[in-house]
């Protein structure tokens, strides 16, 4: 179920669809290169929902597009502009935790 | 929690319930009605018939909880209760009104939810004349009450209109936020096959936006369009507007709690269960049945003055119908997916975990009884434990007889 990859010179686990499985072995220069396979460069703004996301996941809150919007660190329309098509799982993946999921 | 609670609570305890609703629904009956499996009265009872003579039984709504004061304030006459402790149970509803446009002249016309008594009656009476078209069955947003019901109403409505003759004029859409019908990968794996064979088209990572009632169309915030003849869908789900009023909710007024012990983060002499929470179990019905079982100890043990149980894992155990009178079973937790294997006893079954199968569907329609008759009166179901069994489960063996709280962050 889990793989091991090299990113960015660093060996990390991520699962069949490439999604990190251990949040901490994610980095900055891991996201970065994350970022760029999604075809995304990362600026402050794409760090900042990167760390309400992390910080989300940390407290176990499942995240909507909705819930994003009303999180003060984005709208929804930057938020799709920053990570275009598909957005929460793209914004996922870079921030290294895994997508949202349901009970089946 | 009364009929666990009124039995063992040390003397000088009095219970007081304080019921929202006259009426107790069985909500998982309520996926069966609009297929006219179940009438709609089959779903319902008077609360007060199930609550034990010893306790207090008062129904109103709740204007408010003080924390501080230790008071719930109802909306009866402004009633004030005092407790010592609290147990706060208030649930989970739909609020269509979050999302714009899906409120107005067509609710329960051509746009329904299954997930309130009227709407799943309301929906029975549509299907019943319905001529066909392009029917949209649709999530708005995660959590919500039963993830997998709209699935099951996708699969159920593949049976209803091939029983009708009439499944060459229904195009049946599932429409949902996330990355797909299935995201957990062995229920991925055992699953995946099934929308194919059933002929239902997925649009996936779809966030709602807003419903156009005029030209029958929902419409993402990625600007992705998908047109309705009738559109069933499930709102966005919220905890009670007494926790809100109580001003200790998240941005969905769900109560901040500990998932193992079931103590609230608001106070410790405040406990929650069930989908009022926000714990991050599914918020289906096995899940409170497990969770006032491991809850009853730990009220027990809070008036002793002992440490809580970490005790409660996640554990939910659901029938999943697939249609075609099959339905499979999934067990898991906070730290298993679904997987494959028997139960209730180990290697033996007689249901099978994640395989379809007619006993499963039996087990399903059979469940109603056991509600009614076992659930709610808080009687133990044999060979079911509150926490997961791993045993009779096919699970990786590096995951197995982990410890509940350091696997914690997993999930």
């Amino acid at each position: 179920m889990s793989n091991e990859r090299t990113i960015a010179g660093h060996n990390v686990q991520v699962n069949d669809e490439g999604f990190m499985t251990d949040i901490n072995q994610w980095n900055q220069e891991v996201a970065s290169a994350l970022a760029e396979e999604e075809g995304v460069e990362m600026t402050d703004r794409h760090w900042e929902v990167v760390n309400f996301i992390q910080d989300q996941y940390k407290k176990e809150v499942a995240l909507s597009i909705r819930k994003m919007g009303k999180s003060g660190v984005v709208d929804i329309k930057e938020f799709y502009s920053l990570f275009p098509n598909g957005p929460l799982k793209k914004a996922s993946k870079i921030s290294g935790i895994p997508k949202p999921q349901s009970c089946i | 929690m009364a009929n666990h609670l009124h039995k063992v609570l040390p003397s000088g305890w009095q219970i007081t319930i304080v019921d929202q609703e006259k009426n107790h629904y069985y909500q998982p009956g309520w996926l069966f009605v609009p297929f006219d499996i179940y009438k709609p009265s089959q779903t319902k009872k008077k609360g007060i018939n199930f609550i034990p003579k010893d306790v207090r039984y008062i129904q109103s709504e709740i204007d408010r909880i003080d924390k501080d004061k230790n008071e719930v304030s109802l909306m009866n006459d402004g009633q004030v209760l005092k407790y010592d402790l609290l147990i706060i149970g208030t649930g989970t509803h739909i609020v269509p009104e979050e999302i714009e446009g899906m409120l107005g002249d067509h609710w329960h016309k051509d746009v329904f939810d299954f997930y309130t008594y009227d709407g799943a009656k309301n929906l029975r009476q549509k299907l019943k004349s319905w001529k066909g078209g392009k029917l949209v069955v649709h999530i708005c947003e995660m959590p919500i009450k039963c993830p997998v019901a709209p699935l099951e109403f996708a699969f159920l409505s593949d049976s209803f209109f091939k029983n009708k003759h009439m499944r060459d004029q229904v195009e049946i859409t599932f429409v949902t936020p996330m990355s797909g019908a299935f995201t957990k990968p062995k229920a991925t794996h055992e699953l995946g096959h099934l929308l194919e064979e059933k002929n239902i088209r997925m649009v996936t990572d779809f966030a709602i936006e807003k419903v156009d009632a005029e030209s029958k169309k929902i419409i993402d915030y990625g600007g992705t369009e998908v047109e309705y003849d009738l559109l069933v869908t499930v709102p966005t789900n919220m905890g009670s507007d007494c926790i809100e009023r109580s001003g200790f909710g998240d941005e969905l007024n769900f109560v901040p709690t500990n998932k193992n012990t079931l103590q609230t983060k608001v106070k410790e002499n405040i406990f929650a269960l069930g989908d009022a929470t926000n714990i991050p179990a599914s918020k289906a019905g096995s899940v409170v049945h497990f969770e006032a079982e491991i809850l009853t100890e730990n009220i027990l043990r809070y008036i002793k003055g002992e440490a809580l149980k970490e005790e409660y894992d996640g554990h939910a155990n659901c029938f999943v119908e697939t249609g075609g009178g099959k339905a499979l079973l999934i067990d898991f937790n906070y730290t298993h997916e679904p997987t494959t294997g028997t139960f209730p006893i180990p290697h033996v079954g007689p249901l099978r975990l994640l395989k379809e199968s007619r006993m499963n569907h039996m087990g399903k329609l059979a469940f109603r009884w056991i509600y009614w008759n076992m659930m709610i009166k808080g009687r133990h179901i044999p060979f079911i434990s509150p926490v997961m069994n791993e045993e009779g489960h096919d699970i990786d063996p590096a995951l197995a007889k982990t410890k509940h709280n350091e696997t914690a962050e997993v999930e």
